[in-house]
């Protein structure tokens, strides 16, 4: 299977966009080569602007410019925004309702080598909280560019998070992205994996094995964290009973706990959350750390087996 | 300029600082010391150096305001609803639930608010987002910041100081309020940001140091900012926190505390006494 990472995918559908839309700017922080925004900066140098290590003012200015009718797209760091700039996002941007797109690239673990100060384990449960903020979590290179263009129509705050590693391509070029419309991206009526981001593929991954010996799991992807596609993630609740996130994020305040807090209020069934532990990372390679911090498809297996056990 | 406009000029300022008492005796709370400290830099702002109309406060090429120091929201209120953004009388829902007049400044409550400001430091950059628009679409606006003294302590202020140099920014002009005064004491002694007008130098822009209570110089120095080239101006105007009524002035306490009714009328007689009294 084809492998890209998502920045890659923003890279490449940033300058498709700026093409499209004139109003389009992109700011970032020192870190435009590994985030990709450095093709954007080549093909519209004029509206490309570096503003050096300094995430705050990156999207103090992104408002400034986004008040005066601009669409600016911010890259850093996950760690670094929402991180560092978290005040910024909620005081200058989020409150306001203002148009600013904050991609952050490099989030969870899969970061590697660079380590936990590096390694964004909480930016989903930051941006979450904060009202009107909308949040994509693409699982590959097609989602992220339908992700980006879809960013680009919604009047408001987007929060989009991307990774650093190469990974699957599971959609074909014509599949349609909702916001805020959960994929079923398989069927299956024994368990539901509800998986974000890179977790998806791992999610497909285990239903297959799952189905070699019988159990039937549906995987939905939920691309759109906030707002919540609670229909779809009631209607496996209620149909399938038994249900597993899976997130490379904390299992504190991701799509994990949105999913708990859905299903209690709507269709208590038993829920289980994969994601990191609430525990920080470490220096390793992408693989190594899915495998340690128990975001392997086999660790997904388990929690099925788990909640199989559970809901019987 | 002519005698009789800085006379006028000086009455708007002294009525803008009777609404400043007005509203925060009416809320029971809110900011008159940095409120009274820069109502006559935003008074000559308002009613002679900027370019807007207040049927309109979307026009594209006006000039913008922004009040980064957004507890000094009472005078910017003052300040609109005496230009005509909105009716004087909703002055005193000040603070009140559903008022359009919140705590701290809300863009998308008030016409003529162009960014929520509050929580400090954020406001320069958010003027360097709109020059850097100007400039993307060939507009002449200026942007205005007005920045507390004690603001200034905050990080994001000097990131955006370096990014309005680096980026040549020469429609921006930015007030430094420095009144000397924060809420736990001087500035001096909580974080002293002397040498103040050297650090501006040092980042790379054009400064000029004024008395911000001398209406003439305050509107010499923004001729002279914008004559200004290829860099972002700092004013810095030597201020008094809680200027125009007497017991109030360089008090500290009177940062976050509002007039009690014996006090707010004691300090309108004195506002009243003023009238006509202004030094030209």
């Amino acid at each position: 299977m084809k492998k890209i990472a998502t920045r890659e995918a923003y890279g490449e559908a940033l300058v498709e966009l700026g093409r499209e839309n004139p109003d389009v700017v992109v700011l970032d922080a020192d870190l435009a080569k590994s985030t990709k925004t450095i093709d954007f900066g080549k093909h519209f140098p004029h509206r490309f602007f570096d503003m050096g290590v300094a995430e705050q003012n990156m999207l103090g200015t992104a408002a400034g410019l986004a008040a005066a009718g601009k669409i600016p797209f911010c890259s850093t760091f996950a760690v670094f925004a929402p991180g560092r700039a978290f005040d910024q996002l909620r005081n200058s941007i989020a409150y306001p309702r203002l148009n600013v797109k904050i991609c952050a690239s490099h989030a969870g673990i899969t970061v590697g080598e660079d380590g936990a100060s590096h390694q964004s384990v909480e930016d989903i449960a930051l941006v979450r909280a904060v009202p009107h903020m909308t949040i994509f979590v693409p699982a590959d290179a097609v989602e992220t560019r339908k992700a980006v263009q879809a960013a680009a129509k919604i009047k408001g705050p987007v929060y989009i998070r991307l990774g650093r590693a190469a990974v699957p391509v599971l959609h074909a070029e014509d599949f349609l992205f909702e916001p805020g419309k959960a994929l079923v991206m398989r069927q299956g009526n024994d368990a539901t994996i509800i998986a974000t981001g890179i977790m998806v593929a791992e999610a497909l991954t285990a239903a297959e094995e799952l189905a070699k010996e019988g159990v039937s799991v549906r995987v939905l992807n939920v691309h759109t964290i906030k707002p919540l596609d609670v229909e779809e993630i009631v209607r496996a609740a209620k149909e399938t009973r038994a249900i597993v996130t899976a997130e490379e994020h904390n299992i504190i305040g991701g799509l994990g706990s949105a999913v708990a807090e859905t299903v209690c209020e709507h269709c208590p069934v038993p829920v289980h959350r994969v994601g990191i532990p609430d525990v920080f990372g470490e220096s390793g390679t992408p693989d190594q750390l899915m495998e340690k911090y128990g975001l392997k498809a086999e660790h997904l297996i388990a929690a099925v087996r788990k909640v199989w056990e559970l809901k019987k | 300029m002519e005698q009789e406009k800085i006379a006028w000029l000086q009455n708007k300022a002294r009525e803008i600082r009777t609404h400043i008492i007005r509203m925060t005796a009416a809320a029971g709370s809110g900011h008159p010391g940095g409120s009274l400290s820069a109502a006559d830099i935003v008074t000559a702002l308002y009613f002679h150096l900027m370019r807007l109309d207040p049927q309109r406060p979307s026009w594209p090429d006006r000039d913008r305001f922004i009040l980064s120091k957004g507890h000094a929201a009472p005078l910017l209120y003052a300040a609109l609803a005496e230009r005509g953004f909105f009716p004087v009388e909703e002055l005193l829902t000040l603070r009140k639930l559903g008022s359009r007049l919140q705590g701290h400044p809300d863009m998308k409550s008030l016409p003529g608010v162009e960014i929520s400001t509050g929580s400090l430091g954020q406001g320069l950059s958010a003027g360097n987002g709109m020059a850097l628009a100007a400039r993307l679409d060939g507009r002449d606006y200026r942007v205005f910041v007005l920045l507390g003294d004690g603001e200034i302590q905050e990080g994001m202020v000097w990131e955006a100081a370096m990014a309005a140099a680096h980026y040549r920014l020469d429609n921006v002009t930015a007030f430094l309020d420095y009144n000397g005064l924060q809420i736990d004491g001087p500035v001096t002694e909580v974080m002293s940001v002397e040498p103040v007008a050297e650090k501006w130098v040092a980042f790379g822009w054009d400064v000029q140091v004024i008395d911000g209570h001398d209406m003439v110089q305050i509107i010499q120095a923004v001729e002279v900012a914008r004559q200004v080239r290829g860099r972002p101006q700092m004013i810095v105007a030597r201020t008094v926190k809680g200027k125009g009524v007497s017991f109030m002035e360089n008090q500290v306490n009177w940062h976050g505390a509002a007039p009690r009714p014996e006090e707010a009328e004691r300090a309108l007689a004195e506002l009243a006494a003023q009238a006509g009294l202004a030094p030209n």
